[in-house]
């Protein structure tokens, strides 16, 4: 295929059906759980379970592949990122799973999610009060006891991870070290499901925005789940420069190669939301972007507008570049966390500067702004900080290792 | 589909004109600028690579595979040789592109095998005024309709004006808006005063003046039909910010070998987050652009109005150029500032996209 930017045709229904979903099932509900912090959005997750899950219709046919799922989650984070979110799905669990699972872990976790049952979610746990972006520090363990992991712990931060971890069917997918002084080399994951005896959810983040998502502390006590619960292998590989030693922790970090440009996606769409309501708010007062006017002609709201509509396409584009090389099945460590540093930055920047553009207004809670700033900023922040990305391209582009440039 | 790889084709000409750059353009140009001359042997040489040719019409002599797409590519390569340099190669597109789009056959037939003849021709385009706020859709140059002929009066600036060609073209404004004329080089009451800039000191430009410049009805371009200078302005745009993402590049690539090797502290400084995310933050910024890019050429290709996506990719280029080309100084930090190496070169170059319109054409 050569340069082209042209969607393929499902893609462009993919497109139209979700932007439908956004304006007719999660605009209307937005603000009230975006007031109504731990509310189960019932209304959004029923209907999601019963018609949203079928999809748009049909993938056959030549498409863009992960470019549509990035698509798809802009659309939907255009409709609301917080319910997005919420939607029952495997969502990172789901994607640990398919990352470093055997066929038969894919089949036994994910089927569930494809059943008629009730709304069942996944979710990852890897943040720690002591090991944020620095997942290497994880002091979480697992210990192997008669043929069972018994795992102990404390997570923070995992999306999803009330329903995850309540909710039977579900299950939550653990970060934990089976040999600390192995360092990342013994870092391993494991499927908790939901119910699992010893894994309590402890509490609920109160947060500056995406308050519709459920941002969950877990607490694990002994808790025991079954030997083949492991994903990938179990050996622990010491570190050796000659070998690609650590293939747990780079198989674990490699689910975010996937998720990164998703993320990237979902920022766009939380940019978007507020770029398009300004662009067309602030045409109803006559004031239009104008392509063909000298530099000294366009007013200083112009020159806003149009850096913000440059900045949100340049993070489409890199979010679909990097999605683009996973359909090939390349690497796409660099340019996952180029579009997830940029889009994150991004539309932080402009759903601020969307607020101040209406004044009094943007800053009013009738209108959608000043939540779609606080629901922006999380993008900057979470699947890898703005600083952690950065540090990625950096090692990258010098051609670092991760201890030479820490 | 979505797809951001290059034909094979595509893949060999950038690889080609990259290694041009490399070897041919990049150890003359700091050269090219202290003695602001062009290297007239690289020049032969690029022309020898096709780069516009290529692109004309096979009737004319050329290769028959325009592709804005492609145009920008080599753009992006050639710049990243030195803005200077590559601005002559691709100065003949200048005058060539204009009268393949718009051109009458008369206009065409008389104009375009010049430019694919055996040695190098350079172009010249005027649309740039010298007065403050020029605006390329609303030139205040005029042309006044007289008998048989037209009348320009006017000025233009940051003109390109290297020897070997015989003609120029020119946009003026007419009642019904902006046209474009082919004037001789030496038409009566054109006069010239070469430029002396704080960039692009390797090439020639000229800052001209019109009194009374006489020429035939046959010199409106496209005849009757005439020009549509909003194409002209995207595609002008288009190929300038391929350059910016070249000269970017360029900037941030040398940054980084520098980076590597200047050792404080005991360490290389890219080993300090101060440098190292100043680094990864040009990386990012020149691939965003460089995609921006893409998509208004691949726009033009299809030919659809693209002038939005080439001003926002234009926009864009123009913003992080200079900031990268800042960076570039700042890591190298004193010796930045001397003339010893590229950095200082491409601040200087990188400012004038603030002012720069169709200087290049895809």
């Amino acid at each position: 295929m050569p340069i082209s930017f042209e969607k393929a045709e499902n893609t462009r229904e993919a497109e139209r059906y979700y932007h439908q979903v956004a304006v007719e099932q999660m605009r209307p509900i937005s603000r009230k759980y975006d007031d109504h912090e731990h509310d189960l959005p019932v209304e959004w997750i029923d209907w999601f379970w019963r018609e949203g899950r079928k999809g748009a219709g049909r993938a056959d046919g030549e498409g863009d592949g992960f470019v549509q799922v990035c698509i798809q989650a802009e659309e939907l984070c255009w409709g609301d990122a917080a319910l997005y979110l919420r939607m029952p799905t495997p969502a990172l669990g789901g994607s640990a799973v398919a990352a470093a699972g055997t066929n038969e872990q894919k089949e036994r976790f994910l089927a569930p999610f494809r059943g008629d049952g009730h709304p069942i979610w996944g979710a990852m746990a890897i943040t720690e009060p002591n090991a944020g972006s620095d997942a290497a520090a994880i002091e979480t363990t697992a210990r192997l006891d008669d043929d069972e992991w018994v795992l102990n712990g404390t997570k923070i931060f995992c999306t999803a991870g009330q329903g995850a971890s309540e909710v039977p069917g579900g299950f939550v997918v653990v970060w934990a070290t089976v040999d600390k002084s192995a360092g990342r080399a013994g870092i391993k994951s494991f499927v908790v499901p939901a119910g699992t005896p010893g894994m309590t959810l402890v509490g609920l983040e109160k947060k500056l925005g995406i308050r519709a998502s459920d941002t969950a502390t877990l607490r694990f006590e002994d808790c025991r789940v079954p030997r083949d619960h492991l994903l990938g292998s179990e050996k622990v590989k010491k570190a050796d420069p000659s070998q690609t030693g650590d293939k747990g922790f780079k198989g674990a970090m490699a689910t975010f190669d996937a998720s990164r440009p998703i993320v990237a996606a979902m920022a766009v769409g939380v940019g978007r939301a507020a770029l398009d309501f300004v662009t067309e708010e602030l045409a109803r007062q006559g004031i239009r972007l104008r392509y063909d006017a000298p530099p000294r002609e366009l007013t200083a709201i112009e020159r806003d507008l149009l850096e913000m509509t440059a900045e949100l396409q340049a993070a489409r584009l890199l979010t679909w570049r990097a999605a683009r090389l996973l359909n090939r099945m390349r690497p796409n460590n660099l340019e996952a966390s180029m579009a997830k540093a940029k889009a994150g930055l991004a539309v932080t920047r402009i759903t601020q500067k969307a607020v101040a553009l209406l004044g009094p207004a943007g800053y009013s809670k009738k209108l959608m702004l000043e939540k779609w700033m606080r629901d922006a900023k999380i993008n900057d922040i979470y699947e890898g900080t703005q600083q952690i990305n950065q540090l990625i391209v950096a090692r990258r582009i010098l051609g670092y290792s991760s201890s030479a440039l820490r | 589909m979505i797809d951001f790889e290059p034909t094979e084709e595509q893949a060999l000409i950038v690889d080609t004109v990259r290694q041009f750059a490399a070897h041919e353009i990049r150890p003359r140009a700091r050269e090219a600028d202290e003695t602001g001359s062009l290297p007239k042997d690289v020049l032969e040489q690029a022309h020898e690579l096709g780069l516009v040719a290529n692109a004309l019409p096979e009737a004319f002599g050329g290769g028959g595979e325009r592709s804005a797409v492609s145009g920008s590519l080599i753009a992006e390569e050639l710049a990243f040789g030195d803005l200077s340099i590559a601005l002559a190669i691709l100065s003949p597109a200048l005058v060539a592109f204009p009268v393949v789009d718009f051109g009458s056959d008369a206009q065409r037939k008389e104009l375009l095998p010049r430019y694919a003849a055996a040695s190098f021709r350079p172009g010249a385009l005027a649309v740039t005024e010298p007065h403050f706020g020029s605006d390329p859709f609303r030139p205040r140059t005029t042309a006044r309709r007289e008998g048989s002929d037209y009348v320009l009066d006017g000025a233009k600036c940051q003109v390109p004006w290297q020897d070997g060609d015989d003609v120029l073209l020119v946009s003026a404004a007419e009642p019904g808006g902006p046209q474009l004329f082919v004037v001789p080089r030496a038409a009566a009451g054109l006069k010239v005063e070469r430029e002396r800039n704080m960039g692009l000191q390797a090439l020639p430009t000229a800052e001209l003046r019109l009194e009374g410049v006489r020429v035939p009805a046959s010199a409106r371009l496209g005849g009757e039909a005439g020009s549509d200078l909003r194409a002209l302005i995207a595609r002008g745009r288009v190929a300038l910010a391929a350059t910016g993402v070249g000269m970017a590049r360029a900037a941030f690539e040398v940054a980084r070998d520098y980076a590597k090797e200047r050792q404080t502290f005991g360490a290389p400084i890219a080993t300090r987050q101060a440098i190292a995310f100043k680094l990864s933050d040009m990386a990012i910024e020149i691939d965003g652009a460089r995609l921006l890019v893409w998509e208004a050429a691949w726009r033009l290709d299809r030919g659809e109005d693209a002038l939005r996506e080439a001003t926002l990719a234009y926009e864009q280029v123009k913003r992080i150029a200079l900031e990268v080309a800042d960076g570039a100084v700042q890591v190298f930090g004193g010796h930045g500032y001397t003339r010893e190496y590229l950095p200082e070169l491409q601040l200087r170059n990188a400012r004038g996209y603030a002012s720069f319109e169709a200087l290049a054409l895809v």
